[in-house]
């Protein structure tokens, strides 16, 4: 345990919310000031949370950085935060998406102080619900959240924004109303939301396969999995860019890191149980979702699938745990697939909010998102068409980039778990060089295509920072994975080794 | 009767006797100085208000007087706190309207207080008789103010259909009474609920007693399939009227059915909790789905109440303090709620014309961002998106029910509020995603504005510290 004295995750959460709140106030006339408080707030939260880092002990699977004060005594709620090797870099990865965004949200027009507002906002109460270590806060949080998100995207976003957030919001609103009962239910039972008395709570094995299913249907739509994934292409396709990267960056772990920190440990032998319906989902996501992003004419609509599909790897790691537990009777296999499912959580993160704001980029300029708008884009932005290639081809997993580390060690967990498995989800190789390559060829590749692409000018300061810095990530993560992988090493031991332990009470 | 009893009763007294003095005091303010009835009142409620925080029960303690057909407790006491800080709302809310409306008159302060004196009767019973008493008053008194305006058409409709069908709940109600004193020989809920408990009562009478006590409350409270003359009334009524009836009467009735079912009928609470099951899924269903349709705001605000009667005949029918106290959350969050969501729509009136479109809130984020984030906390609150305070209103509902036994009708619950989360979304859509169509700047007296931000803040506050409000209500039955 750190000797930490000051509260620095409250910091994290509060400093991004608080200074959001206040933006809300600032007037139209003041937005450069507000912009440069918004990036000043969450450079701020970025600096805390690789301070954060620097005092993480690696070689701990307990909860660290613990605050703890009562909130709604009658119901014994704390205000309860703290994080481990899982939670620690899906924060890292909110703040910096959130310095992203708002560097790339720079020349929005309208409303901008509550653009930056609604951004930091978002992103503090993302970085409460990775840290909080009660269930109700958690669910206070992963709710709230689709407050900002619903504005982000109905007001800022494109023709169909409409549809398209009420959609979003409903989704996944129907989705988490089944995952209150059953906390409430656990509630009731455990006599406490912490979720560490959560974890320790025996359950009968009805039990857990309902409680199971309660919170798989909330975090199914988050990730989302086939068949409840149609919310997230139209909000991609309306989402400004922003709300497209934090959207693929950040909310789409949420989905995973729920799955990681309710369903699992709550409910092992549930999980157990119903391992084959998540693995066949996520099957049916890397592959049939791979050929629905090989069909599209929309950029944002190609990388919304590839979202899906490259999720769809993430629900395949966690989840093949038990069937590796039973073939090899060994825990090494479970902890590679859970370790290499966070890795391409994290990766994707870098590499779908890349892929956005490279289509951001065109779409600034040509106000088009459709494929067949451009071609040889290369040869009027060819810094810009490094970058993106780069980008793309991190997404169809090439060695070297992070996008290969994840995909390849949850392919490797497959095989131990199942020769088919591994098959299908070696597919994704093929499939998502398949589009993501096509793409560069129709969009970057060959001749002008028409006057538009014709006059295009390249990058300006502002975007080779963002991209450079994606750049960065991407190619260092997939070089030299180790320092992640670390950090996440004992929590991720430590959840293997308790969900293969049965708790279904005697 | 001694000096000790009166002293029990001394907000009631209190407000009885203001609501006099308004009555009479007016008659002497001429057409400009009308201003003063306003502030008497407010002053008769900040007045009541310290009487009955200085003589608040301790937690735990009832005390009975006149005869036992009144009781002071915890729950009442709060019930009444929060009472006249709702009126108190209304009143700056309705002074503004009224202005406009041109139906600036004393009556409506007077009556105002009358029917908040029925609250308090009906929230402090202890007698099946005295329940009645405040419950008439509350009635009549609603009655003549939905008619205030008597030249308005659809005011006087409005007014009719209240008074019969109001009338007939109450018939039913005192039927229902009748019955019940004859199979257990008292009126006092306490004596009632002793000889329950004995068990030598005749089981049909109590059973058709209880039926008809259930209906009335049904019809009380609008729950479906008693819910007709809601909607009638919330749109017929002057829009002041409509912020009144919505808001004050429910603490009213909340106690009415905690009095009668809880105190009174309690052993029988396995009857009771079947026929509010049906009640209160049948109201969550059909508040939620026909809301959807609704474009007159009135309209869908009325379906929406419907809905939230559902949540807390939820929270009622778990028969236990949580439930309890759940309910009680529930119905005080409501008010404030609804009373919030309804000084918006007089907002937004302007000169005497209702603001009774849905499309008139279009763009309100341009006009005015700051009354648009006001009705955006209020509509997320009702429709329970944390971490404003409905949320928590209806976490608690659900969980006391949970308890209780009844998973599949949280479920249930929770399903309808997906789909009730729909039409508060279109009022944030239009008031956000869309262009205004008039630009005309809205304008409010300082005071107005002043308590719809507190308002429209406590959404926030009182969720963010529920912890605060939820400790009184569980202490209101503990």
């Amino acid at each position: 345990m750190n000797a930490m004295t000051w509260p620095i995750l409250s910091l994290i959460v509060w400093i991004p919310i608080v200074t959001g709140v206040a933006l809300l106030f600032l007037s139209e006339a003041r937005a450069a000031l507000g912009k440069m408080v918004a990036l000043a707030a969450a450079l701020a939260a970025l600096v805390l949370t690789v301070l954060a880092v620097a005092e993480f002990d690696m070689t701990t699977a307990a909860m660290q950085f613990q605050e703890k004060t009562p909130w709604i005594e009658a119901f014994s709620i704390n205000y309860h935060l703290g994080i481990d090797g899982l939670s620690l870099p899906l924060i890292v990865l909110t703040a910096l998406t959130t310095v992203i965004v708002i560097v790339a949200g720079w020349t929005i027009k309208d409303r901008v102080s509550q653009y930056m507002a609604a951004f930091l906002i978002l992103s503090g109460l993302m970085s409460g619900m990775f840290a909080a270590l009660d269930a109700m806060l958690f669910y206070v949080f992963f709710e709230a959240m689709l407050v900002p998100m619903f504005l982000i995207i109905g007001i800022w976003g494109g023709p169909n924004r409409i549809l398209a957030t009420v959609k979003f919001f409903l989704f996944t609103f129907f989705g988490s109303v089944f995952m209150l009962v059953g906390l409430i239910w656990l509630y009731l039972q455990a006599g406490s939301f912490a979720v560490a008395d959560l974890h320790q709570l025996p359950l009968s094995l009805t039990a857990q396969i309902w409680i199971f299913l309660a919170f798989l249907i909330a975090f199914a739509v988050k990730v989302p999995m086939w068949p409840v994934h149609t919310w997230l292409p139209d909000a991609h396709v309306e989402a400004p860019t922003g709300g497209s990267v934090v959207l693929a960056a950040v909310m789409l772990k949420i989905g995973g890191y729920g799955l990681v920190r309710f369903s699992l440990p709550i409910a092992p032998d549930g999980a157990a149980a119903l391992d084959w319906l998540v693995i066949g989902l996520s099957l049916v996501a890397i592959v049939y979702i791979g050929f629905v992003a090989l069909a599209q004419r929309d950029m944002k609509k190609l990388i919304a699938y590839s979202s899906i599909s490259h999720m769809g790897f993430a629900t395949l790691g966690l989840f093949l745990t038990f069937a590796i537990v039973q073939n090899t009777g060994q825990l090494d296999g479970a902890v590679l697939g859970i370790s290499g499912a966070m890795v391409q959580m994290i990766s994707h993160g870098f590499i779908s909010a890349a892929m956005f704001l490279a289509v951001g980029v065109l779409y600034d300029r040509v106000h088009s998102r459709e494929i067949s708008a451009y071609g040889g884009v290369a040869n009027t932005m060819p810094w810009f068409a490094m970058f993106a290639v780069l980008f793309f081809m991190a997404n169809s997993g090439l060695p070297g980039t992070s996008g290969f580390v994840g995909e390849f060690m949850v392919i490797l967990a497959a095989f131990k778990a199942d020769f088919w498995f591994a098959f299908f989800a070696a597919m994704t190789l093929i499939l998502g060089a398949s589009y993501s390559l096509w793409l560069v060829k129709r969009v970057f590749y060959g001749e002008v295509a028409n006057d538009n692409v014709a006059s295009l000018s390249d990058l300006d300061g502002r975007e080779w920072a963002v991209m450079v810095l994606l750049a960065l990530l991407v190619l260092g993560l997939g070089l030299w994975p180790y320092p992640l992988i670390e950090m996440m090493e004992p929590s991720v031991a430590n959840l293997v080794d308790h969900i293969t332990n049965s708790k279904i009470n005697p | 009767m001694t000096l000790s009893e009166l002293q029990l009763a001394l907000p009631e007294i209190f407000v009885a006797a203001m609501a006099c003095v308004v009555l009479v005091a007016d008659l002497f303010f001429t057409e400009q100085r009308r201003g003063f009835t306003h502030t008497l009142a407010i002053l008769a409620l900040v007045f009541a208000a310290i009487i009955t925080l200085r003589l608040m029960m301790p937690v735990g303690e009832s005390m009975l007087a006149f005869s036992d057909t009144f009781v002071r407790d915890r729950f009442g006491d709060v019930l009444k706190l929060f009472a006249y800080l709702v009126l108190a709302g209304v009143f700056v809310y309705a002074k503004h309207f009224l202005r406009a409306a041109g139906l600036f008159r004393g009556e409506f302060y007077s009556l105002s207080l009358f029917a908040l004196l029925g609250v308090m009767i009906m929230v402090s019973a202890a007698s099946m008789l005295t329940v009645y008493l405040g419950l008439e008053l509350l009635a009549l008194s609603s009655y003549a103010l939905v008619a205030l305006n008597r030249d308005s058409a659809s005011g006087s409709e409005a007014a009719m259909k209240y008074f019969i069908l109001g009338s007939l709940a109450s018939g039913i109600l005192l039927y229902g009474i009748s019955l019940i004193y004859g199979a257990t020989g008292s009126f006092q809920l306490g004596e009632v609920s002793e000889a329950l408990a004995m068990g030598m009562s005749d089981d049909l009478m109590l059973a058709f007693g209880l039926a008809f006590m259930v209906v009335a409350i049904a019809f009380k409270l609008g729950a479906v399939p008693f819910h007709m003359w809601l909607p009638d009334v919330y749109q017929g009524a002057p829009a002041a009227v409509t912020l009144l009836v919505s808001s004050l009467p429910k603490l009213g009735y909340l106690a009415l059915a905690i009095r009668l079912l809880a105190d009174g009928m309690g052993n029988m609470h396995a009857d009771w909790q079947a026929m509010l099951a049906v009640l209160a899924a049948l109201s969550l269903i059909l508040g939620n789905v026909v809301a959807i349709a609704q474009a007159n705001i009135k309209r869908m605000l009325a379906y929406s109440t419907i809905s939230h009667v559902g949540f807390i005949l939820l929270g009622v029918l778990a028969a236990s303090p949580a439930g309890y106290s759940a309910a009680m959350f529930y119905t005080i969050v409501y008010s404030i709620t609804s009373a919030g969501a309804f000084a918006v729509m007089i907002l937004l009136s302007g000169n005497g014309v209702e603001a009774e479109n849905l499309d008139d809130f279009k763009g309100l984020a341009r006009r005015s961002p700051w009354y648009a984030l006001m009705m955006l906390m209020i509509m997320f609150s009702l429709a329970g998106i944390p971490v404003f305070v409905g949320f928590f209103a209806k976490w608690q509902v659900i969980a006391a029910a949970i308890q209780a036994g009844f998973v599949a009708l949280s479920v249930l619950a929770v399903i309808t509020s997906v789909i009730g989360a729909f039409y508060y979304l279109r009022v944030v859509k239009l008031m956000y995603f869309d262009e205004p169509e008039n630009n005309a700047p809205v304008t409010a007296p300082i005071d107005f504005r002043a308590v719809l931000s507190l308002n429209g803040l406590a959404m926030l506050g009182l969720g963010v510290f529920s912890g605060g409000l939820i400790g009184v209500c569980v202490r209101a039955f503990g």
